[in-house]
């Protein structure tokens, strides 16, 4: 082992997958390095998995390249066939190394540890993964054995006494967890428990008034000390509403989240294109960061699976030893690429797609290769077409070669064809606000596009200031034209877009109130908007606007107060426009005055019925705070029909390999509304962030569903707020159509799952240690694979179940305002 | 926005039933047999299959419910028409008897049908009257919660109990096991509450009593109450007598919420197996008929 003032060739942060294989490549060349791990174990965070957890090697098509294996199996068995890898090559690695702080340059790094340890190296990987490090306590006593940040099986822990220190959902899961056979007390920095899922809330709420966990508002903890002697093993001294209080334990469970690693790998130099959260930190294509000699592989550098990283670990090793690599997914750049009519090798391809596409020429070789391995080619026959007004599709296009026609149709019927031509983009509309296309697209002749998923882009869009402003500005100069001015050519509406602004804002902000000055008119982009008026002492909810509406109309018509006050039901983004460029557009588009004006009489009718009922406007508040605001297609059940025989549920197992993904009779009801726990199949929705492979789609007709290639992370079940995914493993062979008439004659074919819909936290282990096939995430795909539409609704005998979008089910209540 | 199956498609089956109605009666009228009217008639042969191929559509609802990817229309579709031809059914197959009936396997398959219809159209009732009621007494919450809740409610209670002399324990102990509610269709149907409670007496003897609707518990705690004269026991004891109180009103809903879904799905216990009763006298009746033709 080298000692600590020779200067190392490679210095290796973080022992993951990405780390552990660079190091591999290192130790196996006989390279000089050392790989830096700071827990106790290589593999920190396949470490933190559950229990016997199926890891997969997704993506399949991806070949490994790495001196160590790696193959989808259990937890425990990839764990232990790295260690003998590290053994056999004999790779120089520490633990409980933590590195605090590189500086320096190619070939004089030096990385600083924990214990105040200095090393030198040539060149350092970083390799730190996403998960970063729990938060810690931050008081005296924090690092005494008894302080954990996980809790893998609740359990583990009897009769014990347990401070769980935190109020997020994972606090909140434990501290009730544990209760079942401890007493547990939960502390809260804050006097309630916001920004959880309320299932949760309810959960620990009700906990906490059976008297089943103790809850300290308003706390934070001073002090912990060892008291050998006392009736607890330990003394955690808290500072409370009521003054200091001293609580014995035996354990402390901290959930306080995860610091980012983003500003320590800031502190080393490297540099990040945006503050945007999801920016990935600016690479070259042989994933060199800014800082010249250190490299970022791994989750870190964008790349969120165990084979792509440990690709990487390899690559780069090469790379640094000054040996040419071909990348490990060459042959599937060359395999994507060999339908297009060039004869041309995959990086001159690449090249050549850079050059002719404005939007992508600035993009960095690396990340634009990754959105490539991403995206899919396309020659599509002349008149094809590449998607259809209305469908839900949310990918986005971008011409190679030849032409497309944009075929918009107005509200009057007329049809005009927009030609775009190469290096062109389109698809952004819908990419954007999560709503259907807004029209339909004709291939030309010899047209060759690129398609790339919503993530890649987004992922770009972040990480890229670049493309987000022309493809922001592209999208609000379309939106202007799809929505006020179709007659108008493009170019001349550039002068009005580039006056609109974009705007965000927050769930449950307020976009303009009622009395204010009405000056500008908002283009609701993404997301969705309440409307409500002041009816005596209280506001009232009127009405709902969804994406690619309009809201504001009427102070730019001539009338100077805002009449109601609007509100963001979730994240929102819109485009705002003021009025004079609002005035320019009634200019060039003189039926436009018509049209806003209808609207905004209907608007009216609608207004004042809801205003006269309250109830109406109590439900629309209530199908809000259900996702109403986000939803594209909302299972209700009418209650006055509902005969509770669960047909329902019993259809959905039955046409999903025996697991219901709806829970008929859980979830809220007002006025005879129930809305059951099932998808809402959000415009934006929650679920499809951070899903490693990327597994969550959506389809034409809008449907959210899971693909094959899900991995089974639980990231997904953990996001969604309405709680409708759970982990399940594959069906099981089921009984046949048999003995099905009489009552009572045996299980059913519907039964032996009908009921095994997961009540929504399934952190299920795997029992008596038999392999089983995989757990894997399962939510409504609304059946999109049968055909007929969503089974639930067609086996329903009374007509109680239906699926609406939010918009028929708003206007339904709008219209029957009056009668109720 | 929601429709109710007898509204399916603006009640299109209940006018194709009642024109199927209005064509047999007519037919029948205009027909004059030279025989009194009876099954072996050309219009009888004709009521007669239209009603055996009636019966053996309407059974096949139980089929069509269960083939979940059936794209054969919507299983509401199917009880619209289900309700509705099953009445007209009513009237072709008594146009079919011709008022003759004996003791015999073909009044025998007319009874049980009429059974069948009879309890069909009990069912229809039920469908509409206890959906909103069923609702309104489970305010949002699944029965599997209210057990739940009644469950949590006991513990608290026995936790408190510890505190308290034994025989509070004993009386909130025995009350959470000796809770008896429902049982037979009957007991449900009728709601009747077998509970028990053990309480101990004036005397200081324990007894095992009737506890209907959590009344002897409430009482004996009320006594109990007035009694105390030590702030913190009767701190305790009233308590109790609110966790108990809230307990009766659980208690209250899911015996109430179990006679709603009794209601609710025994007729089926009836239409089903006598529709199958049914098929075999269909069988018998149309064999014997042509056996003796
Ligand atoms: C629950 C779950 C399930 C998953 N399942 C799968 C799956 O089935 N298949 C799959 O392909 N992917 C899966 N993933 C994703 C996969 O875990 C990651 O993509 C992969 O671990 C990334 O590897 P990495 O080397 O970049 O970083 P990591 O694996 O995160 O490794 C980073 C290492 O660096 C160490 N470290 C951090 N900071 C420092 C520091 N300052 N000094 C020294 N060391 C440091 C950490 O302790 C850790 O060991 C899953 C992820 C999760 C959360
Ligand atoms: C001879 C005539 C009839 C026969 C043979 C018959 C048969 C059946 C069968 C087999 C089922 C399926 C039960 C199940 O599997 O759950 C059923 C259900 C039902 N029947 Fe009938 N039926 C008849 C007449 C009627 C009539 C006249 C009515 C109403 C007026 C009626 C109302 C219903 C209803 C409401 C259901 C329940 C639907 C559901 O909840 O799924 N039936 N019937
Ligand atoms: S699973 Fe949850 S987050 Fe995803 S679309 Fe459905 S409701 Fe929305
Ligand atoms: S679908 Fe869910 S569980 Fe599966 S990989 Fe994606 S985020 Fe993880």
């Amino acid at each position: 082992m080298p000692g600590v003032s020779d200067k190392l060739k490679i210095a290796i942060v973080g022992a993951g997958p990405g780390g552990l294989s660079s190091a591999a490549r290192a130790a196996e060349l006989g390279v000089s390095h050392v790989l830096l791990e700071q827990s106790p174990a290589h593999a920190n965070t396949i470490q933190k998995y559950q229990k016997g957890k199926h890891v997969m090697a997704e993506p399949n098509v991806l070949p490994l390249r790495s001196p160590l294996d790696f193959q989808a199996g259990t937890r425990e068995a990839i764990l232990a066939e790295w260690e003998r890898g590290l053994a056999k090559h004999s790779v120089n690695i520490r633990y409980g190394a933590e590195v605090v702080a590189i500086s320096g340059q190619r070939p004089d790094f030096t990385l600083k540890l924990k214990n105040g340890e200095q090393l030198q190296a040539e060149t350092v990987v970083f390799a730190i993964g996403m998960q970063g490090n729990p938060r810690r306590l931050g008081i005296p006593g924090e690092d005494l054995p008894c302080v954990q940040n996980t809790l893998d099986d609740p359990a583990e822990f009897t009769g014990e006494t347990i401070v769980v220190v935190g109020a997020g959902d994972a606090a909140i899961e434990n501290a009730v967890a544990l209760a079942k056979q401890n007493t547990v007390y939960i502390l809260n920095r804050s006097a309630e428990f916001a920004r959880v899922k309320e299932g949760n809330l309810n959960l620990i709420l009700k906990s906490i008034e059976e008297g089943k966990v103790g809850c300290f508002y308003n706390a934070a903890c001073v002090s912990l000390t060892a008291t050998p002697d006392g009736e607890k093993p330990y003394s955690l001294v808290l500072n409370t509403e009521q003054g200091e209080a001293v609580v014995p334990c035996n354990r402390i469970v901290a959930r306080i989240g995860a610091i980012p690693p983003r500003k320590f790998v800031e502190s080393c130099g490297i540099k990040f294109p945006s503050p945007d959260p999801a920016a990935l930190p600016v690479l070259s294509e042989r994933y060199e960061s800014s800082v010249p000699g250190m490299y970022v592989i791994g989750a870190l550098a964008g790349y969120p699976l165990i084979k792509q990283a440990m690709n990487q670990g390899y690559e780069v090793t090469e790379t640094i030893l000054g040996r040419e690599v071909e990348p490990a997914d060459e042959p599937l750049l060359a395999e994507k690429f060999s339908r297009l009519p060039y004869r041309k090798s995959v990086g001159q391809t690449l090249a050549l797609m850079q050059q002719r596409i404005p939007l992508f020429t600035e993009v960095n070789a690396l990340v634009f290769r990754e959105l490539m391995l991403g995206s899919k080619v396309h020659t599509p026959a002349a008149g094809e077409a590449i998607f259809r007004k209305n469908d839900y599709t949310n990918s986005f296009y971008t011409i190679v070669d030849g032409s497309v026609e944009i075929e918009l149709v107005a509200e009057s019927g007329e049809s005009r064809r927009i030609p775009l031509g190469t290096g062109q983009f389109f698809g952004e509309m819908s990419l954007l606000s999560g709503r259907r296309r807004s029209g339909t697209v004709y291939a030309g002749k010899d047209c060759v596009l690129i398609e790339s998923p919503r993530r890649d882009i987004l992922k770009l869009m972040n990480s890229d200031d670049s493309v987000r402003k022309v493809v922001d500005r592209l999208f609000i100069a379309r939106a202007i034209q799809t929505g006020f001015a179709p007659g108008t050519p493009f170019a001349e509406l550039e002068p009005v877009a580039a006056r609109a602004e974009l705007k965000r804002y927050r769930k449950g902000e307020t976009l303009f109130a009622e009395g204010e000055e009405a000056d500008r008119l908002l283009l609701i982009r993404s997301g969705s908007v309440s409307i409500s008026r002041r009816v005596g002492e209280h506001e009232v909810v009127i009405s709902y606007v969804a994406a690619g509406n309009y809201v504001g109309e009427m102070g730019l018509l001539g009338k100077t107060r805002r009449n109601a006050t609007v509100r963001a039901t979730v994240p929102t983004e819109v485009v705002s426009l003021d009025a004079e460029a609002f005035g320019e557009l009634l200019q060039r588009n003189p039926g436009l005055r018509g049209e806003v004006e209808s609207t905004m009489q209907k608007r009216f009718a609608s207004n004042s019925r809801m205003q006269g009922s309250s109830e109406s406007g109590d439900m629309i508040s209530f199908l809000i705070k259900q996702g109403l605001g986000e939803a594209t297609d909302l299972l209700l059940i009418d209650e006055t029909l509902c005969v509770g025989c669960d047909n329902c549920e019993t259809a959905c197992a039955e046409t999903h390999g025996g697991t219901s993904r709806l829970d008929r009779a859980a979830g809220p009801t007002f006025a005879n509304v129930h809305v059951p726990t099932s998808c809402r199949h959000c415009e934006d929705p929650h679920c499809m962030r951070e899903c490693p492979p990327d597994a969550i789609r959506r389809a034409p007709n809008g449907e959210v569903y899971i693909q094959d290639n899900c991995i089974g992370c639980g990231n997904c079940e953990r996001n969604c707020p309405y709680g409708v995914i759970h982990m399940a493993y594959a069906p099981e062979p089921k009984p046949g159509l048999a003995s099905w008439l009489l009552f009572g004659a045996g299980p059913g074919p519907g039964d032996v799952h009908a009921k095994g819909h997961v009540d929504g936290h399934a952190h299920g282990h795997a029992h008596d240690g038999k392999p089983k096939a995989p757990k894997k995430a399962v939510k409504c795909d609304m059946c999109k694979d049968q055909s007929g539409g969503p089974a639930c609704v067609r086996a329903c005998p009374t007509g109680a179940a239906l699926r609406v979008s939010p918009e028929a089910f708003v206007e339904f209540i709008s219209e029957s305002a009056v009668e109720r | 926005m929601h429709q109710s199956f007898l509204q399916y498609r603006g009640k299109r089956y209940l006018w194709i039933g009642l024109a199927l109605c209005v064509v047999a009666v007519l037919a029948y009228g205009w027909h004059a047999p030279l025989s009194p009217p009876n099954g072996g008639t050309w219009l009888g042969y004709t009521l007669g299959t239209i009603g055996a191929l009636l019966i053996l559509w309407l059974t096949a609802l139980g089929v069509r419910k269960r083939s979940y990817s059936s794209t054969l229309g919507t299983v509401q579709g199917w009880v619209s028409a289900h309700v509705y031809l099953g009445l007209a059914l009513l009237i072709v197959a008594t146009l079919h008897t011709g008022f003759q009936f004996g003791w015999n396997v073909h009044t025998l398959a007319y009874v049980l049908m009429v059974f069948v219809i009879g309890s069909g159209l009990f069912g229809v009732v039920m469908y509409l009257r206890f959906p909103e009621a069923m609702s309104s007494n489970r305010s949002g919450q699944t029965r599997a919660q209210m057990l739940q809740e009644i469950a949590d409610l006991d513990q608290r209670a026995l936790r408190i109990a510890a505190n308290l002399p034994a025989p509070f324990a004993e009386a909130i102990g025995s009350n959470r096991d000796r809770t008896a509610v429902g049982g037979s269709a009957l007991a449900i149907l009728r709601a009747t509450d077998a509970s028990q409670v053990s309480l101990a007496g004036e005397d200081g003897v324990v007894r095992l009593q009737a506890n209907p609707a959590q009344r002897a518990i409430l009482d004996w705690l009320g006594r109990e109450l007035a009694r105390s004269t030590d702030a913190e026991r009767t701190r305790r004891v009233d308590e109790l007598v609110n966790l108990m109180a809230a307990r009766r009103t659980l208690l209250r809903r899911i015996v109430q919420d179990a006679r709603n879904v009794a209601w609710l799905q025994l007729w089926l216990y009836v239409h089903v197996p006598v529709t199958f009763a049914l098929l075999g006298a269909l069988v018998a009746h149309v064999v014997s008929v042509f056996l003796y033709w």
